[in-house]
This record gives C-alpha cells, sequence and structure tokens, in this order.
C-alpha cells in the first residue's frame, strides 16, 4: 500500500505544483533557521571535556570583607572560582584531590630568536604541573613540568604546536629556549592540537569564551617571580598589585578532578574546614563555599551568549508559524479533493486507509522540506561564519545534527499532517458521489 | 457591503478561518519583538560617545619596561606629534570604544557608606580633553598644575571632570561642581562638568550607565603610559594612522603596537558594535522570511476558496453582483481574519515580551509598536489577498449556468 500511498502523492503533487512548492518552501525555511540556531547552540553548550566533565570540579569561596553585602551566590556568578595566590596554594599544597591545579592567563611577549623579527602577543597560561594530565592536554613533543619545578620557579615552559611551527618549524624543540617578556625560559614540550569549547578554564580569568587555544604555558610561581600580569585582578580592599602574590586580590583560579564524582561531598568538607580555619584566622568572614562540577560552572558563569538563545528562540517560533502555514495549505488542499476521498471510500478504502494516505503525503513534504531545510542550513551555518563571533569558525554541521535536520522535518510535517488527514477520514462519501 | 454574510461564511470555514488567524497572531507576536529588538540594538549603536570621533585615533603599545615609561612616553609624543598633519597628540588611559583600563566604585562619603555606583576613570596629560573635544558645559577645565604626577593609579588629590549625566545621578538637582567622592582611598574633587563622555566598553548587562565616567588630569609616567590619542583633520586621520603606526617602529623598537586597540576612534566604534549590527541584520532576515511565508499562506488559502467557490460567484455575478462587490467580498473577508488575528497577536506579543524580559536583557515593548505591527499585517494581508480575489472577480455569471 506505501509504494501506491506515494504514487498518489506525487500524483498530487504535480496536480497543484504551486501550492507544492509553497508548502515546501515555508518548511525548508523554518527547519534550516531552527537547525542552523541549534547548531550553533549545541556547540556552544558543548562538553569540553567529554570523558570527565562530572569529576572536574570548581572550588568557590567568599573572601569578600565582613561589611559585604554581596550575597556569596552573586559573587561567584561574578568571579567564578578566582581567588587569592594563597588561598589557592593552600589548597593546591594540601592535595586532597586526585589531581589539582591552579592557573592564570596573561598576554606574553614572544620574541622570536631570528634577527629582524619584531616581537608578538601570544595569549599565555601560568598554571601548576597537573594542568596538563587533567585537562587532557596532548603533546607532540616532551611533556610538562614536574610539581617541583614549579616550587623551584624553574623558568620551563610548554609551546603549543602553532607557536612551535611559528618559531622552529614544527621541530622537536624540547631543550631549546623561548624569550618571554625578556626572560629565557627552556622548553620541556610541545602540545599538540588543544582548544576546548567553550573554553572553560578561561571564563573567570578574563580570557574568550571561545576560539583557539593558548599559546605559551609556564609555572605559575615562576611567571609570577617574573612579574607577569594576570589578564584578570579583582581586589576586595586597597592593595599594592605589585605584589600580588600577598595581595587581597583575587587572581588565581583553581580546579580539581577527583576520582569519582561521590567524592564531591568530601572535597567540599575540606573546603568548608579550610575557609572555617581561615575565619578564626581572621582572614575570612563568610562561611559559605560551592563545589560546581563542569557543567553547573558554565552554567553558572553563562558561557553561552544570550545573543545565541534568543536566535535559537526565534527559529522555533518562526518553525512554529511555517507549521501553522502548512496546516493551512494542506487542509485546504485535501478539503479539495473531497471527491477523490468520496470515491475512495465508496470503492472500499477505509477510514485508516484514507488517514495513512494523507499522512504519507504530508510526510513527503516533510522529506522534501527538510531537503531544502538542509541547503538552507549550510547556507545559514556559512552566514554564521562570517559573523563577528568567537565561535564563528567553528559552525559546522555535523552528522548527529544532519539526522535531526529530518527528524525535525518529518516530526513538523506529520503535525502539520495530523489534521487535515483527520479531516479527509471524516469526509462523507455519499453527498460527494451525488455532487459528481 | 454587509458583513453578516461575509461572517456566516467564514462560520462554515472555521478551521481555515482559525490557522489563518493563528498564523497572523503569530507572526504579529514575532513583527512586533523582533523590531523592537532591532531598534534597541539601533539606538546602542547611535550612543553619543562625547568625543571627535572622526578626528581621533588611538595608538596603543605594550612590552615596554615601566622603568622606561617617561621616556618612551616622551619619544612617542615627540614622533608622533612630528608626523604631518598631526594637530595633537597626548598620552591618555583609554579612548570610548577603547580597552577598559580604570573602572572602580565610588561612594558619596569618605567612609564608604554612601555608594555612588560603579564608574570608569580616564586620565589623561595635559591638553587631553581640548584634543577628544569633549563639550563643558560647567566650571572649567583642568589648569596646568591640576596635571599632577600619579601615586600608583591616580594623582594625589584629583581635580576632576565629570560627565552630567553622572553628576545628576550622583548629586540630583544640585550643583555638582566643587562637590566631591571618594574611591580607591582617594578624594576626587569636581571642576567641571561635560557634556557626554561614554564609557569604554558599554553593556547593557552591566551596572554601570553608559555615559558614567571621570577624566583625571594626570602627568603622563607610571601607569598612565603606552596609550595615545592622536587628533588630526578628519580628511587626514586614516593617513596619519596608517604613518603612526609606521612611526612606532621607529620611535620605539622594542614594543609591541597592539594592532587591535590601535585604530581609529570611528573603527573602533564600528569594531564595538559588529555584534550588535550582525544580531540587527539576522532579525531583519527572520522577519523578512516571516512576512513572505504569512504572506505565501493566505495567497495559498484564499485561492483555494476562490476555486472551492466558483460557482458560488458565478451565482452572484448572475444575480446582479459587479466585479468591484466580489472584490471587495474577499478583501473584507480578508481583512476580517486577520483583524481576529492581530488581537489575538497583540496579546501573544505582550505575553512573548514579559517572558523575553525575563530570560533576556529584553527593554518592554513600546505600546506604539502595536498598531504598527497590526497595520503591517493589514497591508500583507490586502496585498496577498488581491491577486486570488481577482481571479474570483473575472469569474463569468454563465458559471451558474453550468453543471448544477
Amino acid at each position: 500500500m506505501f509504494g501506491y500511498y506515494l504514487d498518489l502523492a506525487v500524483r498530487s503533487f504535480r496536480r497543484n505544483r504551486v501550492l507544492t512548492a509553497l508548502m515546501v518552501l515555508a518548511l525548508g525555511l523554518g527547519i534550516g533557521a531552527s537547525i542552523t540556531t541549534l547548531t550553533v547552540l549545541k556547540l556552544l553548550s558543548g562538553d569540553p571535556l567529554p570523558h570527565k566533565s562530572a569529576r572536574v570540579f570548581a572550588p568557590e569561596i567568599d573572601p569578600l570583607p565582613a561589611d559585604s553585602t554581596t550575597k556569596p551566590a552573586d559573587l561567584w556568578r561574578g568571579w567564578g572560582n578566582i581567588m587569592s595566590y594563597t588561598d589557592a596554594m593552600n589548597l593546591l599544597r594540601a592535595h586532597r584531590a586526585e589531581r589539582q591545579a591552579a592557573m592564570a592567563l596573561t598576554p606574553v611577549k614572544v620574541r622570536p630568536q631570528q634577527a629582524g623579527e619584531h616581537p608578538f602577543f601570544s595569549n599565555g597560561v601560568m598554571t601548576t604541573a597537573a594542568f596538563f594530565a587533567m585537562f587532557d592536554v596532548p603533546f607532540e613533543y616532551g611533556g610538562g613540568w614536574s610539581e617541583q619545578d614549579g616550587e623551584d620557579r624553574a623558568r620551563v615552559a610548554v609551546i603549543a604546536a602553532e607557536l612551535n611551527d611559528k618559531l622552529f618549524g614544527g621541530k622537536n624543540s624540547v631543550g631549546q629556549t623561548v624569550r618571554v617578556n625578556d626572560h629565557d625560559y627552556r622548553i620541556v614540550g610541545v602540545a599538540g592540537k588543544w582548544a576546548p569549547q567553550p573554553r572553560f578554564y578561561a571564563v573567570s580569568l578574563g580570557g574568550r569564551g571561545y576560539g583557539d587555544g593558548d599559546a605559551v604555558f609556564l609555572p605559575l610561581q615562576s611567571g609570577s617571580a617574573d612579574k607577569m600580569n594576570p589578564q584578570n585582578v579583582n581586589c576586595w580592599q586597597v592593595a599594592d598589585i605589585t605584589s600580588l602574590e600577598t595581595a587581597p586580590c583575587a587572581w588565581v583560579s583553581l580546579w580539581v578532578e577527583l576520582e569519582s564524582a561521590a567524592d564531591a561531598g568530601a572535597y567540599k568538607t575540606f573546603l568548608s574546614n579550610y575557609v572555617a580555619q581561615q575565619i578564626s584566622l581572621g582572614r575570612f568572614h563568610h562561611p559559605e563555599v560551592a563545589l560546581p562540577d563542569l557543567a553547573d560552572y558554565l552554567a553558572q558563569q553563562q558561557v553561552v551568549p544570550s545573543d545565541a538563545r534568543l536566535q535559537a528562540n526565534l527559529a522555533f517560533g518562526f518553525l512554529l508559524i511555517c507549521v501553522v502555514n502548512t496546516v493551512g495549505l494542506l487542509l485546504a488542499k485535501c478539503l479539495r479533493r473531497s471527491r477523490e476521498i468520496g470515491v475512495r471510500r465508496a470503492l472500499g478504502a477505509t477510514r485508516s486507509a484514507i488517514f495513512a494516505q494523507f499522512m504519507i503525503e504530508s510526510a513527503m513534504v516533510g522529506v522534501a522540506g527538510g531537503v531544502l531545510g538542509l541547503v538552507f542550513a549550510e547556507l545559514g551555518l556559512w552566514a554564521v561564519r562570517h559573523q563577528p563571533a568567537q565561535y564563528a569558525s567553528l559552525a559546522h554541521l555535523d552528522l548527529a545534527m544532519f539526522a535531526l535536520t529530518f527528524v525535525v522535518a518529518l516530526i513538523a510535517s506529520l503535525v502539520a499532517g495530523l489534521l487535515p488527514a483527520w479531516r479527509a477520514c471524516v469526509v462523507a462519501p455519499a453527498p460527494q458521489l451525488k455532487a459528481v | 457591503m454587509q458583513i453578516q454574510p461575509i461572517l456566516a461564511a467564514l462560520r462554515k470555514h472555521r478551521l481555515a478561518t482559525i490557522l489563518i488567524a493563528l498564523e497572523i497572531a503569530l507572526a504579529c507576536a514575532v513583527l512586533c519583538n523582533a523590531t523592537s529588538m532591532i531598534a534597541g540594538r539601533i539606538a546602542a549603536m547611535r550612543m553619543v560617545s562625547g568625543v571627535d570621533e572622526s578626528a581621533l585615533g588611538n595608538i596603543a603599545v605594550t612590552g615596554f619596561d615601566p622603568a622606561q615609561a617617561n621616556d618612551l612616553n616622551a619619544r612617542m609624543l615627540t614622533g608622533l606629534r612630528a608626523i604631518p598633519g598631526v594637530q595633537d597628540a597626548n598620552v591618555v588611559s583609554s579612548v570610548p570604544f577603547g580597552p577598559q583600563w580604570g573602572v572602580a566604585g565610588i561612594s558619596l562619603d569618605q567612609a564608604g557608606k554612601r555608594s555612588g555606583g560603579v564608574i570608569e576613570f580616564y586620565e589623561g596629560g595635559p591638553g587631553t580633553p581640548q584634543a577628544l573635544g569633549l563639550r563643558l558645559v560647567a566650571g572649567h577645565m583642568p589648569g596646568a598644575d591640576d596635571y599632577q604626577p600619579l601615586q600608583g593609579y591616580m594623582p594625589p588629590n584629583p581635580r576632576v571632570l565629570i560627565t552630567r549625566t553622572l553628576a545628576e545621578h550622583l548629586w540630583p538637582g544640585e550643583n555638582p561642581l566643587g562637590k566631591e567622592f571618594w574611591g580607591m582611598n582617594i578624594t576626587f574633587r569636581v571642576i567641571g562638568v561635560v557634556e557626554h563622555l561614554m564609557v569604554s566598553q558599554y553593556t547593557e548587562t552591566g551596572v554601570r550607565g553608559a555615559d558614567w565616567s571621570v577624566f583625571v588630569p594626570a602627568a603622563p609616567g607610571g601607569m598612565l603610559s603606552g596609550n595615545y590619542v592622536v587628533r588630526a583633520d578628519p580628511q587626514n586621520i586614516d593617513r596619519v594612522m596608517t604613518e603612526a603606526k609606521a612611526a612606532v617602529r621607529t620611535i620605539a623598537p622594542d614594543v609591541v603596537l597592539d594592532h587591535d586597540t590601535s585604530r581609529t576612534v570611528g573603527e573602533l566604534r564600528h569594531a564595538f558594535f559588529k555584534t550588535d549590527r550582525a544580531m540587527a541584520g539576522i532579525l531583519l532576515g527572520v522577519i523578512a522570511a516571516l512576512l513572505l511565508v504569512t504572506a505565501l499562506g493566505i495567497v495559498g488559502l484564499a485561492s483555494f476558496w476562490v476555486a472551492q467557490r466558483r460557482k458560488q460567484i458565478g451565482i452572484r455575478r448572475a444575480l446582479g453582483a459587479t466585479r468591484a462587490d466580489i472584490l471587495r467580498y474577499f478583501q473584507i473577508e480578508n481583512f476580517l481574519i486577520v483583524t481576529f488575528g492581530i488581537v489575538l497577536g497583540i496579546v501573544l506579543a505582550v505575553g512573548i515580551n514579559l517572558s523575553l524580559m525575563k530570560l533576556f536583557e529584553v527593554p518592554r515593548l513600546p505600546y506604539w509598536y502595536l498598531p504598527i505591527g497590526a497595520l503591517v499585517l493589514w497591508l500583507l494581508g490586502q496585498l496577498a489577498v488581491l491577486a486570488p480575489a481577482l481571479r474570483a472577480a473575472a469569474v463569468p455569471p454563465v458559471v451558474a449556468t453550468r453543471s448544477v
């Protein structure tokens, strides 16, 4: 029967070419807009550490003075997991998690060794030894530095493959030096391509939320000793920002990886105890702590731009209008065929057969709309790639979204077809035959 | 023409009528909200910065030793002022749409109990307010002895210029001249009020007003170094900026020129609003697609109705109705359906706006958008129905006699 209904549908399309084209066009536009915005939204709200995001946590504390009226939740929404160097180092050295790393972003001036080349700025990360293992940074050559290197404030660095290409022509540069902010740093490793999206670790440090990875990684203690300026410094008291290690300023973020998500309770207790201890020392005044996992942290920091969410809402509003439009046109088409339905019913077709016939016709409109929607979505994503956004270059249609296009198209067209098909199958055959 | 028979006919096609009305309602809701959002973006793009944008360029360099700051400033100013066409060059902390330099909370009393909000501090060397083109509305510009050396970020006891908006926010209805405010353990005294000076990186989500800025006169050096404003005739500014950027290499070969912020203020403004422009473009595209789809829906359904009623039209024509009568019948019918849709759409538009206001930073929908949205949809409906209605009017009366 399926083949026969397909044949009937094609015949009916041929009879009303303009009406059919209108339906397919409207549905295609709606689907194209929805898939474009959904692809962008999916890209923006992706999981940057898919294998361990549930085990990676961002400890948050409230160091504000006693008379502060800022609620801890509001503070963390603005600051995220940044804290003073003192607190980050205390928590780091306690080694209460499987892995822990403290970090800050800093713009670094890199001077190429060749004569005549001009110095340029790159994105630098000052961090501690466990950063690479915790965030699954791949290495092309060499590896990270040891915890002892950090404590010794050794001038060692890991550079990204892109910078290695630029400075050393892509050769193994381990053991060479790179001149960072007019200091010589010995290269211990060359990191492979690593650019998690969103750049979760950069969000609270004043960095971009999306886009390329960083170029230079060096020990936090060494960078701090060489007076590298962190990108984001928030002080809660009048501070001497020339000695940031002891200043009452939050500029280091801390991340911890636990053995399992179930250990979060134990770590949170440890964090509370630390804060209670600092309160008794008179350093802190607010006992609240938080330990969101990566997904909760990204939600708290509102990483996904509200423009993207607004666009997705708009696109679905538009799809809804297109579906209503398709319902109207399908209805017009099927009421026009009341006589044909009457004849088929008189010849023995059951109501369910008529219903199936019209649903298959709608599904065909849906498939055609899906194909057209795919074209519009590719066009839309091409437009997104030319938009001035950090994530622009990442907007591509993947296999899942490709499949989703047809799912959305079929659902939209079948929902649109329900009402007309029902109207068609309740047509009483006798009056229609009489009128012929 | 009587409306009664049209309503009676519509009652027979309740489902199709409701569908078209629903489509119009949704279109009306999205149209009103999207237009309001476009208007919001355009308003943001038109914000007044308070400086002579077309005559100004920003030059930013980094990567120099802080101990060399004074020497660098002197060399840069001499070098920049030597470029033909440059009217003035000054050390300045930043310019509107440039990098954000100093933002801090202030209070209206020394103890810090009465908060004055979070404001932006611009700092500049002698002659900067004149070079920027700030327009004084009260008080006087800083004198030569107001440009004191910095201690950290600020000179001690600075005498500052404040914007009119900020003055009104801090001391509503009072004369701001001579008033004091406190921040970072420093007492600021107001000596002049300027018309506008926009904050460098304005965001609607922030707590800062767009014009909450203060200009602090200071002697260049220390933290106030590495960023320069160049003034030239608007016709020369592009050439001057190209030459200035090239000159930096010879003036100070060791520093790194920040290309992103070393642009004319006009270019910085253009770059600052590019996401707003893109969003306005997308919204415009959605509106166009929406109106197109709605019009297509009306054309489709109206054509169907005309085809279905050919015989009735023929009978009416045979009974004496003119072509104009038939044409008007379909036009009035469309007007009625669109009106139902608009009534529903206005409710929907306000509802969507209220929920958008909760979820996103969207302003309240101005009520005069609703009648304009309604007018647009009425026009759209009439245009869309015209072709099918003309086809209906062309039905000859002889159809009535056939195949009865």
